[in-house]
């Protein structure tokens, strides 16, 4: 059938849809550049266009806070870090060795199993999804419930950060001569 | 109301969070674990805002459970990544298989 602009309606265009299978095609296919990757850096490359996907997502289930949050501690900071150790530690592998233990090959079947097993979970349970959309403000909800019901939560995760804070520099630091 | 169901959702993240056990399982380098282990923990908190968007868009609780598992694997990768530092230092490897010390 011909193309004709008069019959072309905008909103037919499933956009939802296509970002979604674009946003999958970002998540999935840099997951598994991650996993297949032979050079490492390359493989922490692609995990960050797995972070870009995995926003996306949040911004398709009106969660913008969340993806927000995303890119900035997964693409700001994880991934950056892991660039960082990896560019530290140049010759972390022998040229030539291969990147995959001896288990692989069970692993694979165990994966690919562990996945039809999820899938049939999906399939299995009919889930009581409701037609409401979130109300309001989400973010002020947001912050009203991590001052509110769920402040020793949050507490507990601002003592978590400073302790990994602290750990991290103590267990990376060069000792000197004096200790 | 979106058009995508719950269920491709859940699907993705079955998908994701398997790659990133496979990863976890069979890398040789302890970096790539971590990254694996990265993975996992995306695929967690797609389903915790699937779930929360779906089921029940009018609590927070479910976006609060995402944040806290997003600010635990910060902790996690800046302690990992410095004991792989600190470890590389030492031995010149983070390759997982060599470091034995605490074997026998």
């Amino acid at each position: 059938m011909p193309f004709d602009p008069a019959m072309f309606d905008p909103s037919q265009i499933p956009l939802v849809e296509i970002v979604f299978w674009a946003m999958t095609v970002c998540t999935i296919g840099g997951a598994l550049g991650v996993v297949t990757s032979r050079n490492l850096f390359h493989s922490a490359l692609y995990l960050i266009l797995s972070f870009f996907g995995v926003s996306g997502y949040y911004v398709l289930l009106n969660a913008g806070f969340l993806a927000v949050v995303q890119l900035f501690v997964y693409v700001g900071a994880i991934a950056v870090l892991v660039l960082f150790a990896i560019m530290f530690s140049r010759r972390m592998m022998a040229a030539g060795q291969s990147q995959a233990n001896q288990q692989w090959w069970v692993a694979g079947p165990v994966v690919i199993v562990l996945f039809v097993m999820l899938l049939a979970v999906v399939g299995s349970i009919s889930w009581p999804v409701t037609e409401a959309e979130p109300s309001g403000d989400v973010v002020n909800q947001l912050g009203l419930a991590f001052l509110g019901s769920y402040l020793i939560p949050f507490e507990v995760v601002g003592v978590l950060l400073s302790v990994a804070l602290i750990g991290a520099i103590i267990l990376a630091r060069e000792k000197t001569a004096e200790e | 109301m979106t058009t995508i169901p719950l269920s491709w959702w859940l699907t993705v993240s079955a998908a994701l969070f398997s790659i990133g056990m496979y990863g976890a399982l069979t890398r040789r380098n302890a970096i790539g674990i971590l990254m694996g282990v990265e993975l996992i923990l995306n695929a967690v908190n797609i389903n915790l805002v699937a779930f929360w968007r779906y089921i029940a868009p009018n609590d927070v609780a479910g976006q609060i459970f995402a944040i806290i598992v997003i600010s635990v694997a910060a902790a996690e990768a800046a302690v990992g990544l410095a004991i792989v530092i600190a470890v590389y230092r030492r031995r010149h490897s983070a390759v997982v298989e060599e470091l034995d010390i605490l074997k026998n």
